[in-house]
């Protein structure tokens, strides 16, 4: 017998009938803040089932098309095949196919009723939070009113994302797909007084008016040459509008967000000849996704790190350039601190600051119940989306400043239940539970419901427009979406995460026959023992703390436990191939992520009631 | 049985050997024994062994007769040498092997039917000339391959899968091997990996012949209740009596040998292996103790394992044969195949 204090470290079995313990395992879908279900998208497309595989994905994400190329990918990055063989599956691009390739969808939408139940909702911007709220609202029948100060809309998707990445084509239909179901959209109707929109009696208001604030740079000479001193985002929707077409030869952005990589890229095709991106930061922490610098890098842009904005110079009011200060970084009790080596001057016809943007709400009164903390941001609630005052909801970049558009919709999501509840009264604090099935893909013997082969095949890279054609004009979309033969390859190269290998420790008689074939060493018979010690003692190297141990009940024959490494695991189904007793089996996993239109047929409804 | 393939993806953080090779290249082709076949973790942990020691795979012969046991050489260190000889006659061969390259690690995988039945004067004179080998017996107890009739190591009371009873004392290896003077005795088990790797990492170092009986349940005929040679009852009934700690050449053994009652016993290669009794009434380097410890315990029913007995300074074949230092390939022709006129003056002396 273990004494009792060496006994309470040991791990607990897994608790596998968490809805979690197996979510976790799709590590892009427990990634996507919209939980998409991206192995069995991936398996649509590999099927050639492009409409299904569309659908099942605007279920979640409601805009495949868009976010297929303008995505932040945060499934990209915890991608297990990233892990296996360094570059993940092209998630976001296999997105983009089902887009371009999908048929008719808009009769298997869910039905619009045309009876309305009575209740009126105010959405304030009609970006993609907007659109999601009354995407998932319209099938409820409620009224929903969206109020755009543009003449178009879109939000930031249209304003701040240029042409050339996201065609305004594919922008319209996503859009058209939910305002042309019964939306009352108000174009050209800024609101200008919460206090106001109020009194008009609406059941419910979400604000998602986003970000639209660009941040200065308060430096001498700021304000001597305004006409060619531009602020990122505004200077982008003016671009998107048409008001702006042209821009000096020599362009300097200041910042390497994303929002300073459109500019640039946006510059090149408004005639600059020589453009630069000043960074403040060395390479490593720049803020931009790695993707967006190398397009930029693509078309011959120069990321000059490391180097801070100290003043405008100016020669007659004109901008001639800026005076940078050259700073070199070291570590010190933790923090990042910067010290100044020299500096330098680089000359200029315009300069774009592109350092960052906030949410900004004038237009709605501090006296009416609705909070806001010492940032002047709006209390909300992370989990009701709702703020201080009762029936005012938040979401997109309007909530917490800016995010991105995966996280607006997975916000409008989130409110769309909210609001839903609140209309019937019910306490919105209590969130619709996420259930999990477990179906097994066994056929027959050496005959699994998935391709199980491993692909050796690397990454495909998206084809893009020569470098020749692609700035002859600013609508002209850079990257041209994968060819059939590489959809065919990439498809293959995902792991196939949602198909799980389930352990039933009362059938295992120790054999050994699981771990002996298994190609990445996951499994390991053990003693049980605290976490660090039991992973130091399996197979292979369990240094990947962010994955979590698989540990079962105690074996009967010698009170061993199981325990899986998921780390690098590429779900062969080896181990339940050569398990005699059927102690492992090869489950397809199925999250049921629930939404606002719950109980209403339409979207992927087939798809999650067949349990695929 | 499995037709999927085994992914060539493996960890990306495998470890690497001294040669620099990790332990996906010492493996072999995909088995295509039953699922759950012990012989199949008999592969792995030869694999680990091997991978372990380092050893170049083209200095590997792996040879072995017919049965089930006999197709594992097709399942570990693809890049080595290998034969197929006839039933129970892969002792000759490897004999026959080994006197022609003595600088290679041979390693016999039989079973008990290739050994104890049909091999097993093959098998006792392979061990009496003390053949430089690893001869290694998947022991499951059936013959697998026929549908599972007991064999000749299955135990008297012990139930064949539809009921039959063996009433037929069982040959034992370990107490075989012990009178016919073996110099090195081990008994594993399939499913103890820990035990198991040392134990086969030993016999392959091992200066003559190193028998290892493995217990390797039959998953398909004799994995039942009434079976004596099953997962469950080999767990229940298993004595470890002496534990094998491997420590690699250049390696400090005191770190190893502190406390407990430790016998270290040096290898040929300076490797050493440090032998930690169990059981106190266990002497590892005493032959007649080890053969009555192992006799008393089998009359209980248990099943003793461990290295049983060891003894380094016996004469291999070559030294008991006085033959030359090297390889007969490296030996210059002239000096190999002397002619004509040599070959009369040898016969005249036998006239």
């Amino acid at each position: 017998m273990l004494a009792p204090p060496l006994r309470e470290r040991l791990l607990k079995p897994t608790d596998v009938s968490h809805p979690d313990h197996f979510h976790r395992v799709v590590d892009c879908q427990w990634a996507c803040p919209a939980h998409t279900d991206v192995p069995e998208y991936i398996r649509l497309i590999a099927q050639g089932r492009f409409t299904d595989a569309y659908l099942l994905n605007r279920e979640s994400n409601v805009f495949p098309g868009i976010l297929g190329r303008v995505c932040d990918r945060p499934c990209e990055p915890a991608c297990r095949r990233g892990r296996v063989d360094e570059k993940p599956v092209a998630i976001c691009r296999l997105k983009r196919v089902t887009a371009d390739l999908k048929g008719e969808i808009a009769h298997r939408l869910p039905p619009v009723p045309t009876q309305k139940n009575g209740k009126r909702i105010a959405c304030i911007g009609a970006g993609c939070a907007s659109l999601t709220v009354a995407n998932d609202l319209l099938p409820l029948g409620y009224a929903i009113t969206i109020f755009e100060k543009q003449h178009e809309p879109g939000g930031l998707m249209r304003t701040n994302i240029p042409a050339f990445r996201l065609p305004t084509e594919v922008l319209s239909e996503e859009i058209h797909l939910i305002t042309e179901r019964g939306v009352e959209l108000l174009l050209n109707t800024p609101i200008t007084s919460m206090k106001a929109l109020l009194e008009r009696g609406f059941d419910a208001v979400f604000v998602g008016s986003g970000a639209p604030r660009g941040k200065n740079l308060e430096i001498p000479g700021r304000y001597s040459d305004p006409m060619h001193v531009h602020i990122g985002i505004d200077w982008l929707e003016s671009v998107a509008f048409g008001h702006i077409t042209a821009i000096g030869r020599k362009v300097l952005i200041i910042g390497a967000g994303n929002t300073a990589m459109d500019c640039c890229r946006t510059s090149l095709r408004l005639g600059a000849t020589d453009v630069k991106v000043m960074a403040r930061k060395p390479l490593t922490l720049l803020k931009a996704s790695d993707w967006e610098m190398e397009e930029a890098m693509e078309e011959s842009i120069e990321i000059i790190p490391c180097h801070a904005p100290r003043d405008f110079v100016l020669a007659d009011n004109r901008i001639q350039g800026m005076n940078f200060d050259i700073v070199e970084y070291h570590e010190q009790d933790g923090k990042l601190r910067s010290s100044t080596l020299d500096s330098s001057f680089f000359p200029a016809d315009d300069i774009i600051l592109a350092i960052g943007q906030e949410n900004a709400f004038p237009w709605i009164e501090r006296d009416i119940g609705l909070e806001f903390d010492q940032q002047d941001v709006p209390r909300v609630d992370r989990g009701t989306m709702q703020s201080t005052r009762a029936g005012v909801f938040f979401g997109g970049d309007a909530a917490f400043g800016p995010e991105n558009i995966i996280w607006a919709v997975e916000h409008g999501h989130q409110a769309a239940i909210s609001i839903h509840k609140y209309c019937r009264g019910e306490d919105i604090s209590v969130r619709p539970p996420i259930a999990m099935n477990l179906t097994s893909t066994k056929m027959g013997i050496h005959e699994w419901s998935y391709s199980n082969s491993f692909d050796t095949s690397m990454r495909r890279k998206v084809p893009h427009v020569s470098l020749t054609e692609r700035f002859k004009d600013i609508k002209i979309e850079v990257e041209m979406g994968f060819t059939p033969e590489q959809t065919r390859v990439e498809v293959e190269r995902c792991l196939n995460c949602d198909i799980q290998t389930v352990f039933f420790a009362s059938k295992c008689i120790e054999c050994d026959a699981c771990i002996d074939v298994c190609p990445t060493a996951c499994l390991t018979l053990a003693v049980n023992g605290e976490e660090d010690d039991l992973r130091g003692r399996l197979k292979a190297p369990a240094n990947n703390h962010k994955q979590l141990l698989f540990v079962s009940e105690p074996l009967t024959q010698t009170g061993r436990v199981m325990v899986k490494d998921e780390d690098q695991c590429v779900h062969c189904g080896l181990c339940a191939e050569r398990c005699p007793t059927a102690a492992w089996d090869m489950q397809k996993s199925l999250v049921k992520i629930p939404y606002a239109f719950d109980g209403q047929s339409g979207p992927g409804s087939e798809s999650r009631q067949s349990g695929r | 049985m499995t037709f999927m393939q085994k992914p060539k993806v493996s960890h990306s953080k495998l470890p690497r050997n001294e040669l620099g090779l990790s332990i996906r290249d010492y493996e072999g082709s995909m088995s295509t024994l039953c699922a759950g076949c012990g012989h199949d973790s008999v592969t792995a942990a030869l694999i680990q062994a091997i991978w372990e020691l380092s050893i170049e795979p083209h200095l590997i012969v792996k040879m072995s007769g017919i049965g089930c046991s006999s197709k594992t050489p097709a399942y570990f260190v693809e890049g080595a040498h290998g034969i197929n000889a006839v039933h129970g006659r892969m002792p000759s061969i490897a004999t026959g092997a080994n006197a022609a390259n003595r600088n290679l690690y041979y390693i016999g995988i039989s079973g008990d039917g290739d050994s104890l039945s049909i091999g097993l004067g093959q098998f006792a004179h392979a061990l009496r000339r003390n053949v430089n080998m690893l001869y290694l017996i998947e022991n499951n107890g059936v013959y697998g391959l026929t549908k599972g009739q007991f064999s000749a190591s299955a135990d008297v009371g012990s139930k064949a899968k539809k009921g039959a009873v063996n009433n037929q004392p069982p040959i034992d290896p370990i107490l075989l091997a012990l009178t016919l003077g073996a110099g090195f005795v081990g008994r594993g088990f399939s499913g103890d990996k820990d035990q198991l790797v040392p134990l086969i990492k030993a016999g392959i170092l091992h200066n003559g012949f190193a028998l290892l009986d493995v217990l390797s349940p039959c998953v398909t005929f004799n994995d039942h209740e009434d079976s004596t040679k099953s997962y469950a009852h080999t767990r229940r009934f298993d004595r470890p009596a002496v534990r094998t700690d491997f420590v690699p050449r250049k390696t400090p053994i005191q770190t190893v040998c502190e406390g407990g009652e430790a016998i270290p016993v040096e290898l040929h290669d300076g490797s050493t292996i440090v032998l930690r009794k169990v059981s106190k009434d266990y002497n590892p380097v005493n032959r007649d103790e080890a053969y009555r410890y192992v006799q008393e315990h089998q009359k209980g029913g248990e099943i003793v394992t461990g290295l049983l007995y060891i003894n380094e300074d016996q004469q291999e074949f070559h030294a008991l044969n006085d033959t030359v230092s090297g390889a007969l390939r490296d030996l210059p022709y002239a000096e190999l195949c002397p002619g004509s006129a040599i070959l009369e003056e040898i016969q005249h002396l036998y006239r």
